[in-house]
């Protein structure tokens, strides 16, 4: 049997098909929701510091406070808030809607866009509010 | 010329015998996390950069503990199902797969155990 499986055709991948936005957001989708399944341990060591007391919160505190840390949070956000809302255009199809080629490219893009613009809205009322 | 069972055609389990399951539980998840992942995103915030006693304050809330315990409760089954998708689709070997699969079982009830004890500690223990 393993023969047989392992020699069977290929269908078309990737290379073949013109780039469209909808390809390109499910794979961004699976992306981050891979960072994300990794980021849960960031999530677990805040939770974890919270629970051990003022030393060891202060010392996840101040790594997250460092530019990398910063950057893996902002990343971390943006990646979740994609997903998010990936999630909801995935429901919006289970339902039924949403599968005219036109309006999904272009949904596809706002998910982008809006992913991009919340991210940037959420760390901006953030700095605020430490000014 | 259908070889189906009339018994095997009423449960609707398919070739893979969970049926739906998978999805359904991957879509009931996500549903759930929409309105507790934009909590704890006011959340956060609101207590970024805040010093630790007002942090395990806020956290030691009931209505805020039950809120992070049950984001860690879906969280963790979502990423779970996530994973294992991927793992599905991309680990064509047995052996590698299988152990993934399990890895990645591991990996998600451990991190969810240990948010989950955090979040009880913080409750009860402060």
């Amino acid at each position: 049997m393993t023969n047989v499986t392992k020699n069977r055709p290929l269908s078309p991948h990737l290379q073949i098909y013109k780039f469209v936005p909808t390809m390109a957001m499910s794979i961004v989708h699976r992306i981050t929701g891979g960072a994300l399944y990794v980021g849960t341990i960031l999530v677990a060591a805040w939770l974890i510091a919270a629970a051990s007391g003022v030393e060891y919160f202060n010392q996840v505190n101040w790594l997250f406070g460092t530019i990398i840390g910063q950057i893996v949070l902002f990343g971390y956000t943006w990646a979740l808030i994609h997903h998010m809302l990936g999630g909801l255009r995935h429901i919006l199809w289970d339902v039924g809607l949403g599968y005219e080629k036109h309006f999904a490219n272009k949904l596809a893009v706002l998910s982008l866009v809006a992913s991009v613009a919340l991210t940037l809205l959420i760390w901006a009322i953030v700095l605020l509010m430490r000014v | 010329m259908d070889m189906r069972t009339p018994l095997n055609k009423v449960r609707g389990l398919g070739s893979a015998k969970s049926g739906t399951d998978h999805f359904w539980r991957v879509r009931t998840t996500s549903i759930a996390l929409v309105p507790l992942l934009i909590f704890y995103i006011v959340f956060l915030i609101l207590y970024a950069g805040r010093p630790y006693e007002d942090v395990v304050a806020a956290l030691a809330n009931p209505f805020v503990s039950v809120i992070t315990a049950l984001t860690v409760v879906a969280s963790i089954i979502h990423m779970r199902l996530g994973m294992e998708e991927i793992i599905q689709d991309y680990v064509h070997s047995e052996g590698l797969k299988v152990t993934a699969l399990i890895l990645n079982a591991f990996f998600s009830l451990f991190v969810g155990g240990l948010c989950l004890f955090a979040v009880l500690k913080i409750a009860f223990a402060g």
